[in-house]
């Protein structure tokens, strides 16, 4: 048998051990197992629609986001109620004491003036759901369910940018205070507590209202903001700890740079926890993006915030339950991802954390 | 004339307490006060006292972890076969130098890097180095696993640290330390976390190594019967200050300094039968003796054997 | 002849973890009797703390008792409930844990822990009364009484460690577990802790279970021991016995790897191998992977392990008589 074979075998076996060891350690909560779960149906979601598209079982003419229309036409007889004749029409059909169907719209649209007994047709728009369209149409008669998946595609990209950028800025400069400690240590962490301490959701508002965001800068804008932030110190805690590690001082004993030390044994040990805090902060980064679309702050097509503003802006958030299509499937998928990236992030916890550990 | 590893000469480390309001009151404590002994090649020195009398202080200034605050250190150069002093060095000497020094630590469970294999760990002093080609610095690897009793190598490279027992994470540490083939190496109580049955077999290890490699050990431990079995001298420490010094067996037969007597009472002996000797020892009058004989020095009484000076003239005698 | 205090019968324990059940105690038995001290010896892992904990029902939730009996006075422990548990610790027995020094709550003051801890099991008694009570450990300990006032921070290691066994006697027990109460202190303060120990247990005529993985430190503090292997005990008997004459191989083993200041300077022999997994069903020998001559019935597996009486009142486990 050739040695290095053997090397490279076990080598596998030990990374599938481990693979399999941290499974099964995350298993172990349930909180993380469902939130991973939640997560993942969005991740259907968002790689569903192209997919849809490209094999033609949805016409992007009726079924796009932004673009796709469909109208609903509803033919409706005007009537008046019998029992009371002849009198006023009654605002709806509830208010009616007799059988009748009047629709709201056309009796007080101004421009028609129908009779009674006159067949009407009417476009239904806000549709309720139906076997076409799963979660109705909005006002606008676009596909709510559709949009679902464009919000969850961008909820995604928008999540995992900025925490990817938030983590990498706080990860260096957490190790760097940690590691040289004085003067740029004290000069990073006076930093961290300015930017702790901006309100920055009204610090969003400033800049959203000054500068048209793109989905790219606003990841860029969350990441800088979070990774400024508190997360700076929390990594020169881990990171200080690990500075005073044996192996540090065995490794600078044998004349290791500053620059091997920093980066092949502290950064390493520091990457538990900032992989963490990354799954973290895509919770706050996709409920950021929520509010700020809500505000219409955002130069975005589509997203979850960007479906309850429309809602808002036509007035149907105030009527109840009555249009709850357009309201209740983005406001659960905002709550319900970043609620999922939330217990993904307490599953990984226990996996990283050994206090918490069942022995 | 035996030639020296390591030659120490008043060796001093202070460090600076910061106290009271916007840290005004600023004062110091002497860690190490005033030590000196030397360590002739392939021999191993016990540094034996209690914690906190700037055993493990010492042993960081000499790898150079710490600056040292005064005093001498020279090293034996491998080339030249004189002493070098380490002031004397400059960035690329002082490198070069560190080639020849190591240190092995206490806790195998913290002591190598968690994220990295075995094989990596043991490379790293290598790769610093820049030693060999990366074929010649993985066969090293592979022998010193295979001399330190990790057999087969191939079975231990990838693996990582917490995969391994603590008796086989302190072989990793010892093959780590001795790949690079040192002269001299400092041990910070080594064994005293394993269990009793693991403790010999890496004492012998390291007993085997020091007699084929030819490395000097300076053995940091609090417990007199390791430093018996793996020291040719032991120096006793108390308070910053070396009291006692001289050959093992010498030492722990004919205690002069006090407090080497009430070391040697205090440890246990497996034996049901046997009666240890009591020892009382007043602390605070030998605290007070010591403070007031600040520049004492270490007497030869014959036989290689060093007490501190304090001793003669006083009452405790 | 000193009657019983502690009688074990067939203890036996798992915890259960992912990986399985793991037995942490394997049919333990044995007697303490009044006055005696009795020392568990082993190395880490082998069960020794497990017994404890045991014995005062303290053990972690995912342990579980599935066999066996312990009975204090006649009393049986193993079926007691949380409530009547609480009464029975620190009166019946009282433990001092490795590292308990570290578990003074740090703004309290010492006296006042104390206190707190006899006004559990006596509740009428007077402040004074227990003012009393803990000058008078104070002065079993060693301690000043000026200590009662003080916070834990103010205390040396080996103080609190002083302390500790204070708050142990504190409700008078009758069984003392010492679990490695010296581990992480040093020679010295360890020497003074353990001629501590040896005197209150003379004074009060206490039964003593010190547990250690030293046994230069069981050879001094007891009159009987046990040997832990495993989870089972492999050897018991007088510690004075034990020590001339040990009859199992792994306590011979454990005897000739101690290094010793006194007599000649001799080479020790090294333990290889590791200990074994106690995870899952375990059968036969648990020692002889690593015993260095196996007998025939050992390397097969054949025997059972149990305590057969190899000498009067020296116990071995049977796997090994024959390597006698």
């Amino acid at each position: 048998m050739n040695d290095s074979i053997n090397e490279k075998e076990i080598q596998k076996k030990v990374r599938r051990e481990a693979f399999k060891r941290n499974w099964l350690l995350f298993r172990q909560s349930t909180l993380g197992m469902i939130g991973l779960g939640i997560v993942f149906f969005f991740f259907i979601l968002a790689i569903l629609q192209p997919i849809l598209f490209l094999t033609g079982a949805w016409n992007e003419a009726v079924y796009h986001p932004v673009v796709g229309y469909e109208e609903i036409k509803v033919n409706l007889l005007v009537v008046e109620c019998p029992d009371e004749y002849p009198t006023e029409k009654y605002e709806s059909s509830n208010a009616c004491p007799g059988d009748g169907e009047i629709t709201q719209r056309q009796i007080y649209n101004p421009n028609i003036n129908p009779e009674v007994g006159d067949i009407h047709v009417a476009l239904l728009q806000p549709s309720p759901p139906s076997a076409r369209h799963l979660l109705g149409t909005d006002s606008l008669g676009r596909d709510i369910f559709s949009q679902i998946m464009e919000g969850s595609q961008v909820a995604f990209l928008l999540g995992l940018l900025s925490a990817i950028i938030g983590v990498s800025i706080s990860t260096i400069l957490g190790t760097i205070a940690a590691f040289y400690g004085g003067r740029v240590d004290a000069y990073l962490m006076r930093q961290s507590d300015l930017v702790l301490m901006l309100p920055s959701l009204p610090l969003l508002f400033i800049i959203s209202a000054f500068a048209e965001l793109k989905i790219w800068h606003l990841a860029i804008v969350l990441g800088v903001i979070g990774g400024l932030g508190g997360s700076v110190i929390t990594i020169k805690s881990q990171a200080l700890q690990v500075k005073v590690k044996p192996f540090v001082d065995s490794a600078r004993i044998t004349g290791g740079s500053n620059m091997t030390i920093l980066f092949s044994h502290i950064l390493p040990n520091v990457a538990p926890l900032a992989l963490l805090f990354m799954v973290f902060s895509v919770t706050g980064a996709i409920a950021s993006e929520s509010i700020l679309s809500f505000l219409g702050l955002l130069n975005i097509e589509m997203s979850w915030g960007i479906m309850i503003y429309l809602s808002q802006t036509d007035g149907y958030i105030f009527s109840g339950m009555a249009y709850w299509w357009l309201i209740l499937p983005a406001g659960l998928a905002v709550t319900f991802l970043a609620g999922g990236f939330y217990l993904v992030g307490r599953g990984l916890d226990d996996v990283f954390n050994p206090r918490l550990r069942k022995r | 004339m035996k030639k020296n590893v390591i030659e120490v000469k008043n060796l001093e480390k202070y460090f600076e307490v910061n106290s009271g309001f916007l840290n005004r009151n600023k004062s110091i404590v002497k860690a190490v006060d005033n030590i000196s002994f030397d360590i002739p090649l392939g021999e191993s020195l016990g540094l034996v006292g209690q914690s906190g009398c700037g055993k493990t202080t010492t042993a960081r200034s000499l790898c150079l972890l710490d600056q040292k605050t005064n005093g001498e250190v020279k090293f034996y150069n491998t080339e030249t076969q004189e002493m070098d002093d380490i002031d004397n060095f400059d960035d690329a000497n002082l490198k070069k130098f560190r080639r020849n020094i190591q240190m092995i630590f206490q806790d195998p469970y913290e002591s190598l890097n968690p994220r990295w294999t075995i094989k990596d760990i043991i490379l790293e002093p290598l790769n610093i180095h820049n030693i060999g080609t990366l074929n010649d610095r993985e066969e090293a690897v592979k022998e010193i696993l295979t001399t330190v009793g990790l057999t087969p190598p191939e079975n231990y490279m990838p693996r990582y640290p917490h995969e391994l027992s603590g008796g086989q994470r302190q072989r990793v540490s010892i093959a780590r330390t001795l790949v690079m083939k040192p002269k001299f190496v400092v041990c910070d109580e080594p064994t005293s976390m394993l269990d009793v049955s693991i403790r010999i077999s890496i004492m012998d290890l390291m007993l085997n190594l020091a007699k084929d490699l030819e490395v000097s050990y300076l053995y940091i431990t609090h417990d007199l019967a390791v430093a018996r079995y793996m020291c040719n001298r032991i120096a006793v420490m108390f308070n910053g200050k070396i009291v006692e010094i001289a050959e093992t067996e010498e030492l722990l037969k004919n205690p002069i300094h006090p407090y080497t007597k009430r070391l040697i009472s205090s440890i246990p002996v497996p034996d049901p039968q046997y009666q240890r000797q009591e020892y009382e020892l007043n602390y605070d009058e030998l605290d007070e003796i010591i403070k007031n004989n600040p520049d004492d020095d270490m007497v030869d009484i014959g036989g290689n054997h060093y007490i501190a000076t304090h001793d003669v003239k006083d009452s405790l005698y | 002849m000193s009657k019983t205090v502690l009688k074990v019968e067939n203890l036996n324990m798992h915890y259960e973890t992912i990986a399985g059940n793991v037995s942490a105690v394997r049919d333990v038995s044995f007697e303490l009797k009044e006055g005696e001290s009795f020392g568990l010896v082993g190395e880490s892992g082998c069960g020794k703390t497990s017994v404890a904990m045991s014995l005062l029902q303290l053990q972690a939730d995912n342990a579980k008792i599935s066999s066996g009996s312990i009975k204090l006075n006649d009393e049986e422990l193993v079926t007691k409930t949380e409530k009547e548990l609480r009464k029975i610790r620190w009166k019946g027995i009282s433990i001092v844990f490795q590292g308990a020094m570290n578990a003074w709550n740090p703004v309290v003051k010492i006296g006042e822990q104390i206190r707190e801890a006899i006004r559990e099991h006596y509740p009428n008694n007077s402040k004074e009364e227990n003012s009393e009570k803990i000058k008078k450990l104070f002065d079993i300990v060693g301690l000043e009484h000026s200590i009662m006032n003080r916070f834990p921070h103010e205390l040396s290691g080996g103080m609190k460690q002083r302390a500790v066994i204070a708050l142990a006697l504190s409700c008078d027990p009758k069984v003392l577990i010492a679990d490695e109460p010296t581990t992480a202190l040093d020679v010295v303060i360890q020497d003074q802790i353990l001629k501590e120990i040896s005197k209150v247990q003379e004074l009060l005529g206490l039964s003593l279970i010190y547990i250690s993985h030293d046994i230069a430190v069981i050879a001094e503090m007891t009159s009987n021991m046990a040997v832990m292997y495993a989870g089972s005990i492999v050897e018991m008997g007088k510690t004075s016995e034990i020590f001339s004459n040990p009859r199992h191989a792994y306590t011979k083993l454990l005897l000739e790897s101690t290094p010793s200041i006194v007599g000649e300077k001799k080479k020790l022999r090294s333990l290889d191998g590791e200990p074994p997994s106690l995870i899952g069903d375990i059968k036969g020998c648990t020692f002889s992977p690593r015993c260095p001559e196996p007998s025939d019935s050992c390397k097969n597996q054949s025997l059972e392990m149990g305590l057969i009486e190899a000498a009067p009142d020296h116990f071995v486990d049977q796997c090994c008589v024959e390597c006698v």
